[in-house]
């Protein structure tokens, strides 16, 4: 009973928390609907050219503008189960960058609207062996190509899209969690307590792409920000690193777009020429993201290598 | 010659009436015992779906569960229960093809435990559902390449057969109750009544009943080592050191045909003392069946020493840190217990007769069961607790796997349903098969006929 109680003023002391800062944060972007977080700054004297219903072209200021409802279409939730056509996505961290500053940690956890305990995207600090120096390990959901978790869930909730994505579908998760056991990536989280603000967000319709409003008792995990890549944006994560570890882009055209400062590669060039790998390869998951190796280890403060 | 012919009759409906009372005991006579346990069993029920609402309340959270061990006590207790309710088809089924005839009095006590285990298992399962409100998204979205799946299709195949070999043979006894239990609420007389359907016992009808028995007792091996065989498989198809085992099939198979004997010895002491059956089910009975648990212990040390042993040999990364972990580490002094306590000394003693004797096979099934489920414990939570990536930005307790109070108590009230299930049937229908019985000890079936009408 004790135990309960405890959780009851864990959860109360997070709602007030939510309230205040993560939550109002997520609350004006799902308002906003868009994956810059800075849209409120008025006249910013960047203007842009939209063609109206009349077919008349106008130009307003950047600033004016947001989206009015991002499921316009009643089928968007069956739209969001095909994939974007003519993509296969892929994410290519580049170890050597990483400096820990959680960046990305903070904006996914807000934007999907998790409970500090819960992780989409997780910044580890890995040691292969004892005498190897320590590195920071940001990883999320690796999309894989064989996914594990795909094969066991037993009503289709998660599903692997046509552009590489795995998704769930938390309307449809029954919440068996056999796809948390055969992930061996530990890339997914269940909701095992109402989520935070969820009386907030209880008439908000549910969005597929961006797994939120998240639901009590079932799985959620990194979604590749499926509705950023909708709007032709680069996921939160990957805008939200300040360090340029991140590029993300399309297999197809061999392009992937670092993050942080917008500089568009080669992906076969860079993997190739870098030495890039995937996460436990040999398990057969055919993993769609990419490391480079930590070259620069030296950023890992020591204090940190305690708890490895 | 005539007279000598009468006599031999005379004593066979003598002898017969005698069977018929004494296994009509359960269900005539209501000892104080009887009210106190049901109540203490229904006791222990509510305070379990007490603890389920709760649960369905504040969500998963009741328990300790979380995103590392993120399947814990309630798949222990699934795949322990579904483990248990395999000796049905053990005893009925494999022994009875083998032609074994020493089973007759236990076939029944087999097949209600089937039953009842199955029965809780299906329930806890639900249990451990996050969203037990969508459970018929399974019937509409199912996909068949999910084991889960494969696992819903045999467990409920199982379930239908093992009631059908529970009932089967029993309708010559419901047609018996039929006749004779006329003090008997309305309501009792009235299930008799249909579920004899019709029963005569005439010479075709025996004939059809054996027939369809026959078939039943086939069909059910193939299942039964089925929904074990795919039990393993949920842990069996993923990555995980410690799961990932081509032999989980079979090692879960042998280790269900060791828990389930021992579940039959234990109830077969308690059906003994309380009702004062060591004429049905005798010494002799429990010798047979020790040997039996000794038989299938040593095939699951077998499986045990391939399980672990050969992984230890070669100590590969993340096998080698899971088999350290049961060997020297967190759990080491569960799993040696297990393996001892569970295993090892009841093998060892059972080889010698006088641990063959009634009371000393109680005390080692006690053993055996308690070290069964432990050990479904063991093969669910280290693995679940040591991930491929190392555990980083949780809270401490992400850890560790200590089932709450809440979780405890909704497993401690499955095992009550399992019990009440059988504490219930033991009060309607006869726990030894009658006709059975009466057959084995040569009366013939004209009178068992006649005793039918």
């Amino acid at each position: 009973m004790k135990e309960s109680e405890k959780d009851q003023s864990r959860r109360k002391f997070i709602r007030n928390l939510g309230a205040l800062g993560l939550g109002s944060l997520a609350f004006s972007s799902i308002i906003g609907g868009s994956c810059s977080p800075k849209k409120s700054e008025l006249a910013s004297g960047k203007t842009v050219k939209l063609l109206t219903n009349n077919n008349e072209l106008v130009e307003v200021d950047s600033a004016y503008i947001s989206t009015l409802n991002k499921n316009l279409s009643s089928n968007h939730n069956s739209e969001s189960r095909k994939g974007l056509p003519g993509k296969k996505f892929v994410l290519v961290v580049d170890l050597a960058k990483c400096q820990n500053a959680r960046k990305c940690m903070d904006k996914c956890q807000s934007v999907h609207q998790l409970r500090p305990d819960q992780h989409h995207l997780n910044v580890l600090v890995m040691k292969e062996s004892e005498n190897t120096a320590p590195y920071y390990m940001p990883k999320q959901c690796q999309h894989c190509d064989n996914p594990p978790c795909v094969k066991v869930c037993p009503v289709d909730a998660t599903f692997k899209r046509s552009d590489g994505i795995v998704l769930i579908d938390n309307e449809r998760c029954i919440g068996c969690r056999f796809c948390i056991a055969a992930c061996p990536y530990s890339a997914r989280s269940f909701n095992w307590y109402e989520p935070i603000d969820a009386e907030k967000y209880k008439d908000v319709p549910y969005d597929i792409e961006k797994n939120v409003p998240q639901k009590k008792g079932t799985v959620t995990k990194c979604t590749f920000s499926a509705d950023c890549l909708r709007e032709g944006k680069l996921p939160y994560c990957v805008s939200a690193c300040p360090n340029g570890v991140y590029y993300f882009g399309n297999i197809y055209e061999d392009s992937v777009t670092n993050g942080t400062s917008g500089e568009t590669v080669s992906f076969r060039k860079l993997v190739e020429e870098n030495g890039g790998y995937r996460l436990m390869d040999d398990l057969g998951t055919a993993p769609s993201v990419y490391y480079l190796p930590p070259k620069n280890r030296a950023a890992v403060p020591k204090e940190e290598n305690s708890h490895v | 010659m005539r007279e000598v012919y009468r006599k031999e009759e005379q004593e066979q409906r003598l002898q017969l009436e005698q069977i018929v009372t004494d296994l009509t005991l359960p269900i005539n006579k209501t000892y104080p015992s009887f009210k106190i346990w049901v109540g203490f069993l229904l006791l222990l029920i509510a305070v379990g779906v007490a603890m389920y609402v709760q649960q369905l309340i504040y969500g998963l959270s009741v328990t300790d569960m979380r995103d590392i061990a993120s399947w814990g006590l309630y798949i222990s207790d699934f795949v322990f229960l579904i483990a248990v309710s395999l000796v049905g088809s053990l005893i009925t089924a494999i022994l009875k093809l083998s032609n074994v005839k020493w089973t007759t009095p236990l076939t029944r006590i087999a097949e209600v435990i089937a039953v009842a285990a199955v029965v809780g298992a299906l329930t806890i399962i639900v249990v451990d559902m996050g969203r037990p409100d969508r459970l018929w998204h399974i019937f509409v979205y199912g996909r068949i390449q999910s084991p889960i799946v494969w696992d819903i299709i045999v467990v409920n195949t199982y379930l239908v057969i093992s009631l059908l070999l529970l009932y089967l043979p029993m309708i010559p006894d419901i047609a018996l109750l039929r006749q004779r239990m006329n003090n008997k609420p309305k309501w009792q007389q009235k299930t008799y009544q249909i579920l004899s359907m019709g029963w005569q016992g005439t010479d075709e009808q025996f004939k059809i009943l054996e027939r369809s028995i026959n078939v039943l007792i086939v069909l059910i091996v193939p299942v039964a080592l089925a929904i074990h065989t795919v039990t393993s498989w949920l842990f069996a198809t993923t990555l995980r050191p410690g799961w990932d085992s081509t032999i989980f099939g079979p090692y879960f198979v042998s280790g269900a045909f060791m828990v389930g004997a021992a579940a039959v010895i234990l109830l077969m002491f308690i059906v003994r003392i309380r009702y004062n059956y060591a004429k049905y089910i005798t010494d002799y009975h429990f010798d047979m069946m020790a040997k039996l648990l000794v038989l299938t212990s040593l095939v699951y040390l077998y499986f045990n020493i391939n399980e672990y042993l050969v992984p230890a040999y070669k100590m590969k990364t993340l096998d080698g840190e899971h088999i350290n972990g049961l060997f020297f580490g967190h759990f080491s002094s569960m799993f040696w217990f297990v393996q001892i306590a569970g295993m090892v000394i009841p093998i060892f003693l059972m080889i010698f007769k006088p641990f063959r004797k009634p009371k000393a096979v109680l005390v080692i099934s006690i053993f055996v069961i308690i070290g069964a489920f432990l050990k479904r414990f063991l093969i669910v939570t280290p693995t679940m607790l040591h991930p491929f990536l190392p555990v980083q930005n949780y809270p401490e307790s992400y850890h560790h796997y200590t089932p709450t109070i809440p979780e405890s108590l909704i497993v401690v009230g499955s095992f009550a349903g399992v019990a009440l299930v059988i504490t219930l049937f033991l009060k309607v229908f006869p726990i030894i098969p009658i006709w059975e019985t009466a057959h084995e000890k040569g009366i013939s079936n004209g009178i068992i006929k006649n005793s039918c009408k």
